[in-house]
């Protein structure tokens, strides 16, 4: 057993007393002198050709400092992913959604910018709309985008490992379902904001509430034709992200190039109707899957296929559309498997990653699956999947490697405090209980641009008064990175997380990290942050050991000293360690980088899905379904959590129980849904959302398994709680009055329907009937690698 | 129009914000929450969406919460206007603060200002709530990070601290 002083203490976050006063700055809190704010003008046409822009009387308005349109920026399209520059800050010819942007204002207030938008006039020829992915494929003579697997096709996908065919051949029960689950978005509390300074000395500096202040950076450079050097992007704290914020958006570029034409600070702001079409949130996905089962439960194969609602751009939608194909072999034994993936383009805001990634909607449609098999074959669907888990330590057939495996606990447990073998098929009518199972990856394997270079970096550096700064491009979203990566460094210099300062997200001052995204800062900036502090500590070791005669190896680090382990009193303070070790070496700076070990499966997409390592989750929910109005309860939730190692147990049950929420959420109210192409509910009121009295109970379980490729054995836990929620309420509504409902959200008409159903005695049934007539390119067929044991664990990029 | 605006009426108010007079010059037209972010930058008050929807504005006002993107600041003079930068007198944080803080009751910390002032108003109705009153107490307030499990907790710790401490007062 591993001691530690720090990790595995619930210490608040570094931040809290700054978050409880009022203190932290978000993007929006930011003013500067002579600062100018700015407005966007949208499109309220879903799809449409633009003949001409007048913007003179908007110019003319007093207190107006300028105007522009995409004609004033470089003609160059961009997005987030190489293989989809599809996006322009301010349409030119044509818009693709109800939203686009097409003009821009910088004006003395908000009021006067907002006014000189309505004094813009745009020319607007409406072109037909497609709204659904049937419309989209069943009109393939007006195309949306001009590239792309197909017309309004943006991606199609076809992978194939092993035969799926004879596997359902050797099954004992074959089924086949379709699923929908509807769209939804991050809905962060606090509005997308940005400031842009273009500086007298021609650089820009732009602060923002993003979670990926190095992609826009990247791509500033490339949308505003200005070298990168001169552009310096800092992360302001975000006030929720969820995935949100993870493009570059048409309101920074916006204020980026109103900065330089006014040669002001320029503050923009999005009302939270804008941040609905926004969004980059959850696809809508139509989803098909046939499985074989034997008689005792096992799976002998998978065929999956999966329809997404794109919306009007690319976004992350090719990483999406794999990503719904990507994570269904990592928690049970499926020998072979087939998934067949496409994303359409429609005249809607585009879709992209929200918690979870492509991955809620294909374990919703599997763990449902999976429960009506169990009741076929007449088994307890705890045990079903307990029987067949994953082996640790293997290659699944899509060639991911898994490593540590703490699932079957995590059923367990679940199964043990929720009562689950008193309840389950025998609680009273209107009362039901379901389980559900998931994994997500720690951290995407793969970056979004190909390099060889650090997915995250760390510089530490010790100052004479003993201080420790810790610099590193990762975001904080709320999920407490800076204070993850205060705890690692106060745990290898044996000094409190009050003595570190960690200046985050700065592209001038701070090392690369990616971005808040993939669930992967606590891994990767983590295991940085960790090598940069070893450095430093092993210098520290050698200048304390000169001073005191003594080998490095005798000495410890702990409780702001350096001291002989023997001799507890032979040492020094930690401030004076750093005295000594900057007197022999200099100045005490020291890097680490971190690149996850190359996995990823050699085949087309084999990139989408290779994480250093996979949380998992068992989640067990009981309902109450009231059959006169059909609305869902949720009452208790048990959830247990494969975290690897809990590097701060508060912050892990907060991330937890944040799933868990959104999760019910999801499940139950959430929709993003449009009436040609405007948004039907782009209010906080209309949006509905759990609040404290529709979120239940939470019962977190938090299961160890210290994972060779974690930080102190840490694995990810913001995301993954999510995944197990919405099949286990599924689920759970069914053992409560017998109807499926294969579509999210479960709303109450679908319930209702559902009942009237069986009391007709029609098949208790609410979902889709059909699913889209879709040639999918011929599958790459490649070998399952179902079993095959994990390559070489400790080998990865930068390790020494 | 715009003459009109630029020749909209303004008004000399007197506030009294955490417990400091503050004199400002502002349209008639501007909200509590306008005026505190922008006049006062008093930035601790967040907005969320400005239509009254979300909680995440709220200020007390005379010690009742209120949603500072629908009030009016003219509705406000001679009455108590407490923010969140207001909580801590002396700069000693207030228990609800602390517990907010200790437990992880903040995550990206948007909507905590909002829910700490309606908790304290809350508490000062009621000393001992239950959690079931804690959570109707903060039903119009969102929050998408937490799901709400340590807000209840660090409301119920501070309402347990603050009791003790007016015990330990009364003994005293």
């Amino acid at each position: 057993m591993k001691r530690f002083s720090i990790i595995g203490q619930s210490l608040p976050k570094i931040d809290a007393w700054a978050k409880v006063t009022g203190e932290t700055k978000f993007a929006d809190d930011l003013t500067m002198s002579r600062m100018a704010h700015a407005k966007l003008l949208r499109s309220p046409h879903a799809h449409a050709r633009i003949r001409s822009i007048d913007t003179s009387r908007a110019a003319a308005l007093p207190g107006v400092y300028a105007v522009i349109t995409g004609r004033d920026l470089p003609r160059v399209k961009f997005g987030i992913l190489p293989v989809s520059q599809d996006e322009e800050a301010l349409c030119v010819e044509k818009v693709r959604m109800v939203g686009d942007a097409v003009a821009a204002v910088a004006a003395v207030d908000e009021e006067t910018a907002e006014r000189a938008t309505e004094l813009i006039q745009v020319d607007y020829e409406p072109l037909p709309s497609l709204m659904s992915i049937e419309q989209s494929l069943a009109t393939p003579d007006v195309r949306i985008h001009e590239y792309g697997d197909g017309p309004n096709v943006h991606k199609a996908v076809s992978l194939q490992f092993g035969d799926v065919e004879a596997a359902f051949a050797e099954a004992d029960l074959v089924r086949e379902d379709v699923f929908f689950f509807e769209g939804n978005t991050h809905l962060p509390m606090e509005q997308h904001s940005a400031v842009a300074h273009w500086g007298a000395d021609g650089k820009l500096t732009l602060w923002s509430s993003t979670q990926t202040p190095h992609y826009v950076h990247r791509l500033l450079a490339k949308i505003l034709d200005v070298p990168g050097a001169h552009i310096r992007v800092i992360a302001a704290p975000v006030g929720g992200g969820f995935g949100g914020k993870l493009d570059p958006f048409a309101h920074e570029i916006a204020a980026c190039k109103l900065s330089q034409l006014t040669g002001r600070p320029v503050k923009i702001t999005l009302t939270r109707e804008e941040v609905f079409y926004t969004h980059r949130g959850r696809h809508p996905v139509l989803m098909w899957v046939k499985t074989g089962f034997r008689a005792d439960g096992a799976i002998t194969g998978m065929h999956f296929r999966s329809w997404l609602d794109g919306g009007a751009y690319g976004s992350y939608g090719v990483a999406s559309t794999f990503y719904t194909g990507a994570l269904q072999t990592v928690t049970y034994k499926i020998p072979v498997y087939k998934f067949e993936g496409a994303r359409v383009f429609t005249n809607k805001p585009p879709c992209g990653p929200k918690r979870g990634h492509g991955t809620p909607q294909p374990r919703f449609a599997m763990e449902c699956q999976l429960d009506k098999a169990a009741e076929q074959l007449g088994l307890d669907p705890a045990d079903m999947r307990r029987r067949n888990l994953a082996e640790p330590f293997t290659k699944t057939a899509n060639h991911l490697t898994v490593t540590t495996i703490g699932l079957g606990e995590c059923i367990d447990r679940v199964v043990e405090a929720s009562g689950w073998r008193q309840k389950w098929g025998q609680l009273p009518p209107g009362k039901g209980i379901g389980i559900a199972c998931s994994s997500y990856m720690t951290g995407a394997g793969t970056a979004i641009y190909w390099n060889d270079m650090p997915h995250s970096g760390v510089l530490v550096r010790a100052d004479r008064s003993g201080l420790v700064a810790v610099l590193c491009g990762a975001t904080d979203i709320g999920q407490g990175s800076d204070s993850v990566l205060a705890y690692l460094v106060a745990e290898v210099l044996g000094i409190e997380p009050k003595d570190i300062r960690v200046h985050p997200a700065d592209t001038d001052l701070t090392p690369v990290d990616l971005g808040s995204y993939s669930s992967r800062v606590t891994l990767m900036a983590g295991q940085a942050a960790i090598q940069a502090a070893e450095r430093l500590r092993a210098r520290l070791l050698e200048a304390v050991a000169r001073k005191l005669e003594v080998e490095s190896e005798q000495l410890v680090l702990r409780d702001r000293r350096v001291f002989v382990a023997d001799d507890p009193d032979r040492g020094v303070s930690f401030a004076e360690a750093v005295v000594l070790g900057e007197s022999l070496h200099g100045v005490l700076a020291f890097p680490g980088s971190y690149a996850p070990p190359k996995r990823a499966g050699k085949y087309k997409g084999g990139g989408v899905g290779p994480s250093p390592c996979y949380s998992y989750s068992a989640c067990v929910v009981e309902v109450d379904v009231d059959r006169e109005t059909g609305v869902v309860t949720p009452t208790e939730v048990w959830i247990a959590h494969d975290i690897g190692r809990a590097l701060n147990p508060l912050l892990v049950e907060g991330q937890v129980e944040g799933s868990v929420y959104m999760g019910l959420g999801e499940v139950l109210m959430e929709e993003q849904v449009f009436r040609k192409g405007v948004h039907k509910i782009p209010s906080m009121l209309e949006y509905k959302t759990p609040t404290t009295l529709e979120t239940p109970e939470i019962h977190t379980i938090l299961v160890e398994t210290d994972d060779p490729d974690g930080p102190f054995g840490a694995k990810e836990a913001g995301q993954g709680p999510l995944l197990p929620v919405i099949p286990a309420v599924a689920t759970a509504v069914y053992d409560a009055v017998g109807v499926r409902i294969d579509e999210i959200p479960i709303s109450p008409d679908k319930v209702l329907k559902g009942l009237d159903l069986k009391a007709r005695g029609k098949t208790p049934r609410v979902g889709p009937e059909r699913y889209p007539i879709f040639a999918f390119p011929p599958p790459r067929a490649v070998e399952s690698g179902f079993g095959l044991p994990a390559d070489d664990i400790a080998v990865r990029p930068f390790a020494s | 129009m715009m003459d009109a605006i630029a020749k909209s009426e303004k008004a000399l108010l007197g506030l009294r914000i955490n417990g400091e007079s503050r004199d400002v010059l502002v349209a008639v037209h501007k909200t509590l929450l306008e005026v505190l972010r922008e006049d006062l930058d008093l930035t601790g008050t967040k907005h969320g969406c400005e239509l009254g929807e979300c909680g995440t504005c709220t200020v007390l006002v005379d010690g009742e919460p209120v949603l500072s993107c629908l009030a009016l600041p003219i509705e406000c003079q001679g009455r108590d206007v407490l923010t969140v930068e207001g909580m801590a007198a002396g700069g000693r944080l207030h228990p609800l603060q602390q517990a907010f803080a200790e437990l992880g009751a903040a995550q990206c910390g948007y909507c905590t200002p909002g829910i700490l002032l309606t908790a304290k108003a809350l508490l000062a109705e009621r000393p001992a709530p239950t959690r079931d009153e804690i959570r109707v107490a903060l039903s119009g307030n969102l929050c998408r990070c937490t799901g709400y499990t340590k807000i209840l907790d660090a409301v119920e710790l501070a309402a347990l601290r603050m009791a003790s401490a007016r015990r330990e007062e009364a003994r005293a």
